[in-house]
């Protein structure tokens, strides 16, 4: 069994209309590699579904999303996703604005192959309004409480950032925080996975890391060995989050063919030519992990 | 405790902010942004022991990390607290948040997601985040820094993220009892949604400031408490904890022009 991918064969997998989630949280630890690949490819009309960073405003600005589902779209630092804000400012694509914890329940009801899940969350708020085919459900107990039943966000494929990998698709992810990938995972038909190492086997080496596992590799149809690949987000415990570039970038949205510009300059090309603009190797492992 | 004869607003904020957490026990308590950030931490070090903070990412620490560069200083973990754990929090009703929307109605109802129509905004803002779920499940507390009619406004939030007690937004049914508005902190005066009705009403005055003056910033109507009083100046022992806390004073940066806490008359 070898789960091996290039980024090339991963992104031959996506189809056109694919409902597509991607794990990370702002712009921390995305498949930012995949979605470069991605941009660079013809796929259009999908529907992104991200606690969204800079793939959301890049996927957006290159007229690749046509739906857009988020709990937020942030670079933190930058606090409004620039692409995004512009995106949303010329009521360019669909949203689905949701509630951070409602994206978390409709990827849990995905994966647990449920219609919905009740809750409290979105009641009483323009979550409501915003998203008119959600409906409530009346408690069948004596409580008779009237909740939210927010409906299952099933995915084709999940996109994920790790830390290691083999080539038997098991993965482990340093840092502090999980954030949501194993539920973007379980929700997904198929889950592609990236990572700073690829190995044959992690049990050999990296056996006492096991607890890092996010998940199950039953659930990983392929995985590409990706050094830098969240660059410019944070991957833990490897390199922080390049603000600087960020900053070029949300620059870029302010300009007149900006995201062209943007594209021609960074992303045009492959990987390595990339890696080669933004400050080589070097340049992006001496990036500091953030600290708040 | 000697109450200081010299502190600016922001550090006044600072103080009157942390009276949010006093009554809280244990519980998650989260101030976003400098100065709540500062007054939760001066509230866990100095009548609130009970808090429970963390680093502002995942760990959880008991000993506040002060803001910015931390240079040497190392926070020491106590436990961990990844958002997955923050959910659980949230929706068991063990947290409480102060957070700054940038426009607040009559009903407590509070807005980050946008400005303008929602499906074309005139400004897109930060979404919604987690305040519908944060505000029907636990109890949130507000900084403005900037206490205007355009914050708090005459009719409703153009987005409602927060949600609050404005009666045509719930269906019966529907649990409103675990929404809880804490306090309302503002450049200007302190004030709750505890009034009859979950009227609005003010607790304190900033000193130098005047109730007229508070009304004419404000879109809708206010009370007064009836044991509305000055806000209390910080004490030499507060401010020595929040400039350690806050070692590049950043809390200088957060109010236009970092005036003095005391007004005087213009």
């Amino acid at each position: 069994m070898n789960k091996e991918m290039t980024l090339k064969d991963i992104v031959g997998e996506l189809r056109d209309g694919m409902v597509i989630g991607v794990g990370g949280w702002g712009p921390r630890r995305k498949p930012m590699a995949l979605i470069r690949e991605i941009l660079r490819s013809g796929l259009k009309d999908l529907t992104l579904v991200a606690y969204g960073g800079p793939e959301a405003g890049m996927l957006c600005a290159a007229g690749k999303v046509k739906k857009l589902i988020y709990g937020f779209v942030s670079l933190d630092q930058i606090p409004i996703e620039p692409y995004f804000r512009k995106m949303r400012e010329a009521g360019g694509v669909e949203v689905a604005e949701l509630d951070e914890g409602l994206l978390l329940l409709g990827l849990k009801a995905a994966g647990q192959r449920l219609p919905f899940l009740p809750t409290r969350v979105g009641l009483g708020s323009d979550v409501m309004t915003y998203n008119p085919g959600f409906k409530t459900v009346k408690s069948p107990y004596d409580d008779g409480e009237v909740l939210l039943a927010m409906p299952a966000i099933e995915l084709d494929v999940a996109l994920i950032h790790t830390t290691r990998a083999d080539r038997l698709g098991n993965t482990q992810t340093d840092g502090p925080d999980p954030y949501f990938d194993e539920l973007f995972a379980r929700a997904a038909k198929k889950t592609y996975v990236t990572s700073e190492l690829l190995v044959d086997r992690l049990d050999k080496d990296y056996s006492d890391k096991a607890k890092s596992s996010l998940f199950e590799r039953y659930l990983v149809a392929g995985v590409s060995e990706t050094p830098l690949g969240a660059h410019p987000t944070t991957s833990h415990d490897a390199y922080g989050w390049d603000m600087k570039h960020l900053q070029t970038y949300a620059a870029s949205a302010a300009e007149e063919g900006g995201w062209q510009k943007f594209f021609d300059e960074y992303l045009a090309g492959d990987e390595k030519t990339y890696l080669e603009r933004v400050g080589g190797e070097a340049g992006i492992r001496a990036l500091p992990i953030p600290t708040f | 405790m000697t109450a200081a004869k010299d502190f600016t607003l922001a550090e006044l904020i600072v103080v009157a902010a942390a009276e949010a957490w006093r009554h809280d026990g244990e519980l998650l308590a989260v101030g976003i942004g400098p100065l709540p950030r500062l007054g939760v931490s001066l509230a866990k070090l100095t009548f609130a022991p009970g808090l429970m903070l963390t680093d502002g990412e995942a760990m959880a620490v008991e000993d506040p990390v002060p803001l910015g560069p931390r240079g040497d200083y190392k926070p020491r973990y106590s436990g961990w607290m990844p958002y997955g754990r923050v959910f659980d929090s949230v929706w068991s009703g063990r947290r409480h948040a102060m957070v700054t929307p940038v426009q607040v109605d009559r009903f407590g109802q509070g807005n980050i997601s946008a400005l303008g129509p929602f499906e074309k905004p005139k400004v897109q803002m930060l979404g919604v985040r987690g305040f519908p779920g944060n505000s029907i499940n636990h109890k949130n507390s507000m900084f403005l820094p900037n206490h205007s009619k355009r914050t708090f406004i005459e009719g409703e939030v153009d987005v409602v993220a927060s949600v609050g007690f404005s009666p045509k937004r719930w269906q019966e049914g529907m649990d409103r009892s675990k929404i809880e508005i804490g306090m309302i902190v503002t450049d200007l005066c302190v004030f709750d949604f505890n009034g009859p009705d979950h009227a609005a009403q003010v607790l304190s005055l900033h000193p130098g400031v005047t109730f007229e003056q508070v009304q004419a910033a404000t879109g809708f109507p206010l009370l007064q408490s009836s044991a509305i009083t000055t806000t209390a100046a910080p004490t030499e022992e507060q401010l020595a904890i929040i400039r350690r806390l806050d070692p590049h004073n950043i809390r200088a940066t957060v109010l236009k022009g970092n005036p003095p806490g005391v007004r005087t008359a213009a």
